[in-house]
């Protein structure tokens, strides 16, 4: 009995057909690989993505002054800000009204922080407002409109209209403009004045730094890491300490560190005063400003653009170079033609890690950067932390976060995320 | 029958209502906020040891006073406050207020009554400038300037610092805008009432920063109040602004050649709050700790550590010397009369409407 | 490396001029330093000329020349600026001897290959100074932190006395500040509790996790792999604000409704933060190792009758353990070196190290933070040395020859 081989099924041991053994088998490959995944998965998902993203939800969010006036936002809906005329009295009985119950709550003085970050002034006037209102009969005491313009001369100008109004959806865009140095009006986005406008600049500063960093790195990463692939392993080892004891120096250590250099009083001046390069009068600005900043992070930072670098050239056999100048190549030609195309991977995988590191960076502008020197990052700290103005905080954050997403998924594609080397 | 489980019943509640606040229900542990460094010191010193020693409560020192209303407002949403006592500056206490981050005081109720039986309301007086805030200090932000960096004439007035011509050299100011405007418009002529209904106009706001580009380019910004007594003993500043409590550390304690202004000094108060929405046990022992700790004699304690000036009036009288120097502290106060005459008082409200707007013009001008 | 090149001495045409060289650089920095460049440099040139050609006339003796060259250099270094100058003029004496030689010797081509021109040798040169240039931008920082520590002053700057070498001018003050100091040892204490906590639990979960996304079949491999590696890449001051946010809620959550005292409810919130935070090395260096690993070692071992459990302990562990090694210890360094976090998540109970010496640097400036930046750099070197054992540990493990 001949069994046809193409119709009958392969059987496996315990006469399962083998296809369908095989399917199992990976099923349960699969399984057990998601399994001993999950645990982490969860967690980083719960206690890392999770807060990342409700934190970036605050940049949208604005419910505050829909909830706290709700008749105003229902009754400002008929009116037409762009027309430049006062809301009728029906408005102002509403707010009256909402501010009334809104004050009982002390809500009021929530929305009033709110819209102050849109019109400066708002504060006080909800402030203001609530203390007369709160004695005011509702029926008895009607019409309003006087009375509030009476209270405070803002209800009698069209601008806090046209604020509540712009303001009083859900969900607004106006962090977001406003991070951008744009604001929200009745006519849509707008520049916000001259004066105002330094979050772009912020973002420009951050990029252009951190280009200035990147660019420092490899030039100054270059050198060294064709030295350190280039000597004999024994050599190369040693001098490699000298490249990872910074890496693995606490980040405050080498930051106060380079306190010490650079400041006026510091190693560095006190050096090119004792050899006379420097007047003593004229001791060189090197900290609390760009120079401090760019300095101490290239720095910091070194070691994670040697290192792909490193690795990168290690895999170059040096007869290449050997064969291209046997051939007839001047020694440049040879580097630049032969070497260097080579070691693009290396330099950029460098590179992106190097910047995306650069982007976020927000200890150390703090600490050597002065005014000149901060970044988006110390904005966001100072949104959170200080002004307490938190979506726009939150915007700033999404941005920057944005940006830093696009490299990061560039890198996977240029070098592949399981490539990313520590140390050697 | 039915009167008299009436009265049991009241007469049991009263028991309970009583005990909470005799001690029995307070909390053994409380945490308390400050800003750390020599004013915690003084704290310490003044306030809480002997507080421990009196009830035996152990007291938490967080040092988070700078980043308060951010904290509190968080944990506030989440519904989670590990915080019982709170020191913080009067804008920011008046701001944690309006959000209904702080508990409203009764100044009759929760607070001492003065030894010669005043009221605290009327001890505090002016300085209660909102009704969740118990001031605690007065302290003034000022300049001081190396004596031998400056030439032969000292100067006497903060527009001494606009003068580059008489003065040349570094000064500091603080990187933000709350001081500086003042100061601004104040040497650029204006009269000191009339300061921030000028600063409220567009016109007010680019002659203060037109004034400012004057000596921008010898200004060194800072953004802590240690920045500016290190400058000026590395002699990097001839002058620059600061607490005046770090600058009679700085001359009093570590005797560097460095004098101060008492001029156009802008002074602010600190105090506590009370969080809102603290548990029974906890707030009970909050109100007693601040009970104890803003009495007159505890607040001109704090004086013989730091030289800010008791937010009471009957305090001041019982100022003496400092506790290791040995210097009579009465004199460094900003609250004496002497070191009053040319202060300016800074105003609240006008920063709680126009600071965001001011900070982001200040950052931009600072940027350019 | 073996000599590859016969050297020859070199004719004083090229010795001379070149030592006439050295002598101008050196004359001009001591010239500036006195006032006037232009005379320094000809002073310099002339006499290193001349010393160089006294040198080469009784080149027989090289040790003895090197040794009075040291001397002389050492002494007038003293006359000059002290004790300081002497321990400079001493260095620059035995450099300037070795250099003469080195130079009139030919010794310099003797590592060379003989066939390079001379142009290529002086940018071998160049380029070797260049690289020198840069390690001594990496690690001066570090090391000028060090003896600065010892200051006896309270500032960040070398004091007279330092220079000159007086007792004085040193102390172990700071270092007194740091182990008395409550404040100091609180946080030190903090550190030490929070980072292997965090370190144990990311090293557990992440290797579990490493060992998975290294099975040849793994669903969404790429996503998932990314997701495990951004908060590495997520800048921290965002992770902080999230987590800002996010763990007032948890706190909230484990205090009221499971009733976890308030203290250790402050240092759970923090553990898991500074863990979620080191997960990504442990994956890089783990998956780095499993990479190399022979999955054939498994299955022979199955063979052989082994459980999964026996052949993970038994097989597979040893074998990944300088992976998983590493791992922790950047976890650890990740942990104990975290301060953006820890100043969002953290109340002053939890205060790290780190913390301590941000508000160090940012308010009171004191050199005790030069003295723990000491101890910390000390123990980064013990940790290197670690990790450095570990490695040829594993590569003698896998039979390969040590490189």
């Amino acid at each position: 009995m001949s069994v046809n081989p193409i119709t009958a099924p392969l059987l496996a041991a315990d006469g399962t057909p083998l296809k369908k053994s095989l399917g199992r088998a990976l099923r349960r490959q699969k399984i057990r690989a998601l399994m001993l995944i999950a645990p982490l998965l969860l967690f980083v998902f719960v206690a890392f993505v999770m807060p990342i993203v409700s934190m970036l939800f605050r940049s949208v969010e604005n419910d505050i002054v829909a909830n706290t006036l709700p008749q105003t936002v229902l009754e400002l809906k008929s009116w037409n800000a762009e027309l430049g005329e006062l809301p009728p009295e029906i408005v102002y009985a509403a707010i009256a009204s909402d501010i009334k119950i809104a004050a009982k709550a002390k809500k009021h003085t929530k929305v009033g922080l709110r819209l102050n970050y849109e019109q400066s002034g708002a504060s006080s006037l909800f402030k203001k407002t609530a203390r007369q209102v709160k004695k005011w009969d509702l029926d008895a005491d009607a019409p309003f409109k006087e009375k509030l313009i009476k209270v405070h001369k803002s209800w009698g100008q069209i601008e806090i209209w046209q604020t509540l109004k712009v303001h009083s959806s859900n969900y607004t865009s106006g962090y977001f403009l406003n991070a951008i140095d744009m604001r929200k009006t009745v006519s849509g986005p707008e520049f916000q004045p001259e004066e105002k406008q330094v979050l772009i600049l912020l973002f420009k500063r951050t990029l252009i730094m951190s280009l200035i960093i990147m660019g420092a790195c490899i030039f100054l990463g270059y050198p060294v890491a064709w030295l350190l692939a280039n000597l004999p392993a024994r050599q190369s080892n040693l001098l490699m300490i000298l490249v990872l004891l910074p890496f693995w120096t606490s980040l405050l250590v080498r930051t106060s560190a380079w306190k010490v250099m650079l400041q006026q009083q510091g190693v560095i001046n006190d050096l090119l005063v004792q050899i006379g390069l420097v007047a003593d009068s004229a001791r060189l600005v090197m900290i609390n400003n760009e120079t401090g900043t760019i300095v101490a992070m290239t720095h910091i930072l070194l070691p994670f653009m040697i290192l792909p670098m490193y690795s990168v050239m290690q895999t170059i056999p040096p007869t290449y170079l050997r064969a291209a100048k046997s051939l007839g190549a001047t020694n440049w030609t040879a580097f630049w033609r032969v070497y260097f195309p080579q070691t693009v991977p290396g330099i950029g995988a460098g590179s992106i890690l190097v910047f995306i590191l650069a982007i976020g960076y927000y200890i150390t502008p703090e600490i050597v950067g002065g005014s000149k020197g901060v970044f988006i990052s110390n904005r966001i700290a100072y949104s959170i932390l200080k002004s307490l103005n938190w979506g726009l905080g939150a915007a700033l954050a999404s941005i920057l976060l944005f940006a830093v997403l696009i490299l990061y998924w560039t890198y996977d594609k240029i070098v592949g995320i399981d490539n990313v080397k520590l140390g050697g | 029958m039915l009167s008299r489980k009436t009265i049991l019943a009241t007469a049991a509640l009263s028991l309970v209502a009583g005990s909470a606040f005799a001690g029995g229900h307070m909390s053994s542990e409380m945490t308390i906020v400050s800003w750390g460094g020599a004013y915690s010191k003084s704290q310490l010193k003044a306030y809480h040891e002997p507080y421990s020693a009196i009830t035996g409560v152990t007291i938490l020192n967080d040092e988070s006073s700078g980043t308060a209303t951010a904290k509190l407002r968080a944990m506030n949403e989440a519904n989670n406050i590990t915080w019982d006592v709170v020191d913080v500056e009067a804008g920011p206490a008046m701001q944690l207020c309006d959000e209904g981050l702080a508990m409203v005081i009764d100044p009759d109720t929760m607070l001492a009554r003065a030894p010669n039986d005043v009221s605290a309301a009327d001890d505090f007086g002016d300085m209660l400038v909102s009704e969740c805030f118990i001031p605690q200090i007065v302290y003034s932000t000022t300049f001081g300037y190396r004596t031998d960096l400056v030439g032969s004439t000292a100067p006497t007035s903060v527009c001494d610092v606009f003068d580059i011509a008489a003065y040349p050299g570094k000064r500091s100011l603080f990187s933000y805008p709350i001081n500086n405007m003042e100061w601004a418009l104040l040497c650029d002529g204006v009269a000191k009432a009339d300061i921030y209904d000028v600063l409220e106009t567009s016109d007010g706001q680019d002659r203060a920063f037109a004034k400012l580009d004057t000596i921008r380019d010898h200004v060194i910004w800072v953004d802590a109040g240690s920045t500016t007594p290190q400058l000026l003993a590395d002699g990097e500043v001839i002058m620059g602004a600061t607490y005046n409590g770090r600058l009679f550390a700085l001359i009093e304690e570590q005797k560097q050649p460095v004098a101060m202004i008492w001029d156009g000094q802008v002074m602010d108060l600190d105090g506590w709050i009370i969080p809102a929405g603290l548990s029974p046990e906890r707030q009970a022992r909050a109100l007693d700790y601040i009970m104890f700790a803003t009495d007159t004699t505890r607040l001109a304690d704090q004086s013989k550590w730091i030289p800010y000036g008791p937010a009471r009036k009957s305090s001041a009288p019982l100022v003496g010397k400092h506790a290791e120097l040995g210097i009579d502290m009465a004199p460094h106060m900003p609250t004496n009369p002497v070191n009053l005459e040319r202060a300016f008082l800074m105003n609240y409200s006008f920063w709680a409407d126009y600071r965001d707007d001011f900070d982001a013009k200040f950052q931009a001008w600072l940027a350019k | 490396m073996a000599i590859m090149t016969v050297i020859s001495r070199k004719p004083l045409s090229f010795v001379l001029p070149s030592m006439g060289l050295l002598g101008a650089l050196f004359g001009i920095l001591m010239g500036m330093s006195m006032g006037n460049a232009g005379l320094g440099i000809m002073i310099g040139a002339a006499v290193s000329v001349g010393l160089s050609y006294v040198t080469i006339l009784s080149a027989a003796k090289e040790k003895m020349m090197r040794w009075s060259l040291f001397f002389l250099s050492l002494i007038s270094g003293y006359y000059a600026f002290g004790p300081a100058g002497m321990i400079a003029g001493g260095l620059w004496g035995w450099f300037y001897g070795w250099f003469v030689f080195w130079l009139f010797e030919g010794r310099y081509r003797a590592r060379l290959h003989s066939y390079l021109t001379s142009g290529q040798v002086l940018w071998h040169f160049t380029f070797r100074l260049i690289c020198g240039a840069v390690f001594a931008y990496l690690i001066m920082p570090i090391i000028v932190v060090m003896p600065l520590s010892f200051n006896a002053q309270n500032y960040f700057t070398f004091t007279p006395e330092m220079l000159q070498f007086d007792p004085a001018g040193y102390s172990l003050k700071h270092y007194m500040d740091f182990f008395y100091n409550n404040e100091w040892q609180r946080s030190f204490k903090n550190s030490l509790i929070i980072a292997p906590i965090a370190t144990v639990i990311s090293v557990t979960l992440g290797t579990l996790a490493a060992i998975g996304l290294s099975q040849s079949h793994v669903p969404f491999k790429r996503l998932i792999t990314a997701l495990l590696i951004s908060p590495m890449i997520v800048p921290l001051i965002i992770s902080a604000t999230g987590m800002f946010f996010f763990y007032a809620t948890v706190g909230n959550f484990l205090e009221n409704s499971l009733g976890i005292d308030k203290n250790l409810v402050g240092y759970v919130k923090v553990i898991l933060a500074h863990s979620v935070l080191g997960i990504p090395f442990v994956i890089i260096t783990v998956t780095a190792t499993l990479v190399g690993f022979d999955n054939s070692l498994t299955r022979a071992s199955a063979n052989m009758g082994a459980g999964p459990v026996k052949t993970f302990f038994k097989v597979q562990m040893p074998l990944i353990m300088p992976g998983v090694v590493a791992g922790g210890l950047f976890a650890f360094i990740t942990s104990f070196d975290e301060v953006v976090v820890i100043m969002f998540v953290g109340s002053s109970k939890q205060k790290t190290l780190p913390w301590q010496m941000f508000i160090g640097l940012k308010e009171q400036i004191s050199p005790t933070i030069l003295a723990v930046a000491t101890i910390l750099v000390c123990m980064s070197i013990a940790l290197l040395v670690t990790l450095e054992l570990l490695r040829r540990r594993s590569e003698r493990l896998r039979g390969l020859s040590p490189s």
